[in-house]
């Protein structure tokens, strides 16, 4: 698009100052994590790597090692449970299929605390059973199914089922046909909407904390606790900081895998560019 | 792929439906949860330890001074939850996670009612002969005539402030209650943020306003509740925190955001360690403003689902023995449970300056209870928590 | 050549889907079995067992809920003005915020979509999610930190003799909010400006209109039903959260009210505050999928 040098220019001063909005508060953080004394004051008075040994010692690993096995499960269920949606939705006409893709985003539209709650309630209140770890996952993967259902769904419609239609008039019956023909294509959408998913668990605190069980603490729970103690907040920075050098790792992932088809917009599901066709719904 | 009369995916919607109904008649007619108040059983013998207790505790409660012998001797593990409300405590109880709690005067009766809680056999906790007589068989500690908990140590709660910037030193809470003074230190108050404030401006109106009557400040008629929650409501424009979380409120007083409120002697010592200028009322004065102050009386209870019953036993015996009983008074700033302890503390004169061993002092100190309805006076039209609850929100705005 | 006739033994695969072919009943109810069993039953069944408890109350000491049908929450929540005021505010902020964090996005957005190079598009792709794997809690104390008595705000306003808006009121929630949620308005309107073929934005051009007309006329309706997937995140994270007005306001908002009633073992009144967010959200999605952001989320 051609645009007037002084828009060129006023668009790259907001797009400055918006980054700037975005990675100051970071930077402080970071800057935090090296600060000496362990009052909060600005600006800090001493710089110190003290903090990131303990950090590494700490609890923190036992819950970045509970977060991690969590977000796994529940990605994983989220995975299978939106693949079969989408595929329900994409391929198929029936009675109530409007509201699936509605019934799918519920969970993460309505507030972290009803979800919580509700949760809670039904499990110690209605099934009684303890809350632990496998509660958590349950309540993860519900509002995780979101991310992956869009994800693929936007892919399947975009995938003509013309090579489904070859692949079964070439002899392939339905699972040899998903196997070798529908998933292979698929694959960077469950890549993608799968890390979104595990994102999203990962860093969950509100559903977390009505769900989890007395003796467990995912990571974001071990800051919560943490959060104010003024021995451990030097160390909370650290942890904090670590974790969000350690993820760039998968958001360049994320990226690579759906880069051929046009970056983020297919990591959010959306259409590639097809320069003759008309984008309009 | 052709659109078909989708009767038999509409019966499968019907039979979700149905089954979501199910979930429903479940949910409505099925028992809630525990039973009733009280008819939990007692240890009758202490047999050995499960290896680890789980408690629920105020901060400066279970430090390592004097749980790590305890570790040792006993071999329980001691894993414990800091809690900032009596709220969070009770909620925290209600899991059946826990092995007990120390329980202040307003979540002693609710845990009672709950079912939460069993009844202590304190032929088990040899130290309880020696734990001061008055606050043996108190209301708040036993129920149906049995003796619920074992008496950890009473406080009251602090005013305290920044010496730098609030003078002349106060000697009343007017300082953070009376709108006229209290609008000099416009957002610089800290207020402890649970329904239990409203007992504090009851307390503060006692001596103010005589002529509401008000005489204990957990039993309110509506005339007197309404003005102590008119009196916190324009207390609102001056404050700066509603704190529930101890360090929370530690870290405000020692960047200067607050420079006056309410608080525990928790905070208080470890603010002056680190050399901030804060102060209290004094101990000539008893620690009290002239008003008097709420309080508590706190007390260890066993819950009635208590995975580890010997180990809390173990603890509650523990936590009452003379030295381990003075250590913790003395960490924290509460006037130990236990007589013997007062020749264990390492400031001699401490239980003096603390009031320990004398019951006089207590009665300008207003224990945290839980509000019924039903109060002393013989009609039952007082507040009840309920009530509090949903006046701290208004208050709160 | 095979004179015996093939007999295929037909693998157990090969069975089961000759069960399933030429049924897509059968195919559709078997696909949506887990997926629907587990949301409609398990989340909306606990949605509905919850919104059943806001008809019933509860004993004031022992916490037991007395399950008979009133209305006693609701007459509350209507006739205290404090329901409302909260209400409101958390309305107007989660408004607020979603306005501002549109406005904030769309340059961002934009560049990313039409203007950057593909290797400075790969970077500030990367540099807008990775904020979203650091820690909420963790900005949000910063974020504390920032707006504290002689934090950095007071520092870098302090030549201009402003000070920072503290930590009490509106103000501190409605910046912290826009901050946390932003990216998860820039990737919808990124993806949905990325799906807006150059050709059209071409053909405006060579058809005369200016850049601003372009942008007007044939950008912003396309890219909206984006924005409106993207708000749907705003306005939704904002409404619910306890957390945030926690640590940076003293002002309550409809998530510190249900928290704050559900400690104190009012689950009932909980409940009847929760219908609120749920209504308001419910409606904001149908509106919002009328508008087209469903294909955008």
């Amino acid at each position: 698009m051609r645009l007037t040098r002084r828009s060129t220019i006023l668009l790259r001063v907001a797009v400055g100052l918006g980054l700037a909005f975005i990675y100051i508060p970071l930077l402080v953080l970071g800057l935090y994590a090296f600060n000496a004394s362990k009052i909060l004051e600005w600006p800090p008075s001493g710089l110190t790597f003290e903090w990131f040994p303990k950090a590494i010692e700490s609890t923190a690993r036992d819950a970045l090692w509970t977060s991690i096995k969590v977000a796994l499960v529940a990605t994983t269920i989220a995975l299978v449970l939106g693949t079969l949606a989408s595929l329900a939705v994409s391929r198929h006409r029936f009675f109530g299929r409007e509201t699936i893709s509605f019934l799918v985003v519920l969970p993460i539209a309505l507030p972290g605390i009803v979800t919580g709650v509700a949760l809670n309630n039904t499990f110690t209140q209605v099934f009684g059973i303890d809350l632990s770890l496998f509660t958590v996952i349950v309540a993860h993967a519900t509002f995780c199914i979101v991310v992956v259902y869009n994800n693929v769904i936007a892919r399947l419609r975009r995938m003509s089922t013309s090579f489904e239609e070859a692949s079964a008039d070439l002899g392939a019956h339905t699972w040899q046909t998903f196997r070798y023909v529908t998933l292979p294509n698929m694959r960077s959408a469950l890549g993608a909407g799968g890390l979104l998913a595990f994102g999203l668990s990962f860093d969950e605190i509100v559903v977390t904390n009505f769900t989890i069980g007395a003796g467990e603490e995912t990571l974001p729970v071990w800051i919560f606790t943490n959060l104010f103690r003024a021995q451990q907040r030097p160390i909370v920075n650290a942890v904090a900081v670590i974790v969000v050098l350690i993820s760039i790792v998968p958001v360049y992932l994320a990226h690579r895998l759906t880069r051929e088809e046009g970056g983020a917009a297919a990591a959010r599901g959306g259409k590639p560019i097809e320069a003759e066709a008309t984008a309009v719904p | 792929m052709r659109t078909q009369d989708a009767h038999p995916v509409r019966t499968a919607w019907c039979v979700v439906a149905g089954l979501l109904a199910f979930m429903l008649l479940l949910a409505g007619c099925g028992g809630g949860g525990d039973n009733g108040g009280g008819g939990g059983e007692e240890l009758s013998k202490l047999g050995k330890g499960e290896g680890q207790v789980n408690l629920i505790a105020w901060a400066g409660y279970v430090e390592p001074e004097w749980s790590k012998p305890f570790e040792q001797k006993t071999g329980c593990k001691v894993n414990v939850k800091v809690g900032g409300t009596s709220d969070e405590m009770v909620q925290l109880m209600r899991t059946g996670e826990y092995d007990g709690v120390s329980a202040s005067g307003n979540a002693t009766a609710r845990l009672f009612e709950g079912g939460d809680v069993d009844p202590v056999n304190v032929d088990l906790v040899p130290n309880y002969k020696t734990v001061f007589s008055d606050l043996k068989d108190q209301p708040y500690n036993t129920f149906e005539g049995k003796p619920y908990g074992i008496p950890h140590a009473r406080g009251a709660n602090l005013l305290m402030w920044n010496s730098n910037d609030v003078r002349p030193a106060p000697k009343s809470w007017s300082v953070t209650m009376d709108p006229k003074v209290a609008s000099k230190y416009r957002g610089k108050i800290s207020q402890y943020d649970d329904p239990m404030s409203i007992a504090e401006a009851a307390v503060y109106l006692k001596m103010h306003e005589p002529d509401l009557g008000i005489d204990d400040p957990y039993e309110l008629s509506s005339e007197q509740f309404d003005a102590a929650v008119q009196l916190l409501k324009e207390q609102r424009a001056n404050v700066g925190e509603y704190w529930s979380d101890a360090e929370k409120q530690i870290s405000s007083f020692a960047n200067g955001d607050i420079q006056v409120g309410t608080t525990w002697q928790y905070q208080y010592f470890l603010l002056k360690e680190e050399g901030k200028p804060v102060a209290a009322s004094p101990a000539s004065q008893g620690f009290l403003p002239e008003e008097g102050a709420t309080g508590w009386s706190d007390t260890w209870m066993i819950s009635s689902e208590a995975e580890h019953p010997n180990c809390m036993y173990m603890w509650m015996n523990w936590i009452i023995e003379p030295k381990a009983n003075a250590q913790v008074s003395e960490y924290f700033g509460e006037a130990p449970a236990q007589e013997l302890a007062c020749k264990e503390t390492k400031n001699p004169n401490f239980c003096e300056e603390y009031h320990a061993e004398n019951p006089g002092f207590w009665k300008r100190v207003y224990y945290w209870k839980t509000p019924l309805a039903d109060c002393g006076n013989g009609s039952s039209d007082c507040k009840d928590y309920n009530d509090w609850v949903q006046a701290w929100t208004s208050i709160k705005g | 050549m095979a004179t015996e006739a093939v007999v295929e033994k037909r693998s157990v695969g090969r069975r089961l889907a000759g069960l399933f072919h030429g049924r897509p009943r059968l195919q559709v109810s078997s696909l949506l079995a887990a997926p629907v069993g587990w949301l409609v039953i398990g989340y909306l069944g606990s949605l509905a067992i919850l919104l059943l408890a806001a008809f019933w109350s509860v004993s004031p000491v022992s916490g037991e809920l007395q399950k008979t049908l009133s209305f006693e929450n609701f007459e509350t929540l209507f006739n205290e003005s404090v329901y409302r005021t909260i209400v409101g505010r958390t309305v107007l902020i989660a408004a607020l915020v979603t306005v501002t964090d549109a406005i904030l996005a769309f340059p961002i957005a934009f560049y990313m979509a039409k203007v950057a190079s593909r290797r400075t598009k790969a970077i500030l792709v990367i540099a807008v999610l990775v904020p979203l794997w650091s820690s909420y809690l963790v900005k949000v104390l910063s974020w504390r930190n920032m707006l504290g008595g002689g934090g950095l705000i007071d520092w870098a306003l302090e030549p201009f003799g402003l000070s920072s808006p503290g930590l009490q009121g509106n103000t501190s929630v409605w910046l912290v909010m826009s901050y946390l949620w932003l990216p998860y308005m820039i990737l919808p309107i990124f993806a949905g400006l990325e799906r807006i073929p150059n050709s059209l934005i071409s053909a405006s051009e060579d058809l005369g209109a200016k850049p601003f007309t372009t942008f007007q006329r044939v950008i912003l309706p396309l890219a909206f039903p984006a924005v409106v997937a993207g708000s749907i995140f705003t306005f939704a994270l904002t409404l619910g959260d306890y957390i945030t007005p926690k640590l940076v306001s003293n002002n309550q908002f409809i998530g510190n009210v249900v928290y704050n009633n559900i400690l104190s073992d009012n689950l009932p009144f909980a409940a009847a505050l929760a219908l609120v967010p749920i209504v308001i959200m419910v409606g904001y999605l149908l509106v919002a999928r009328k508008l087209g952001a469903f294909e955008h989320i």
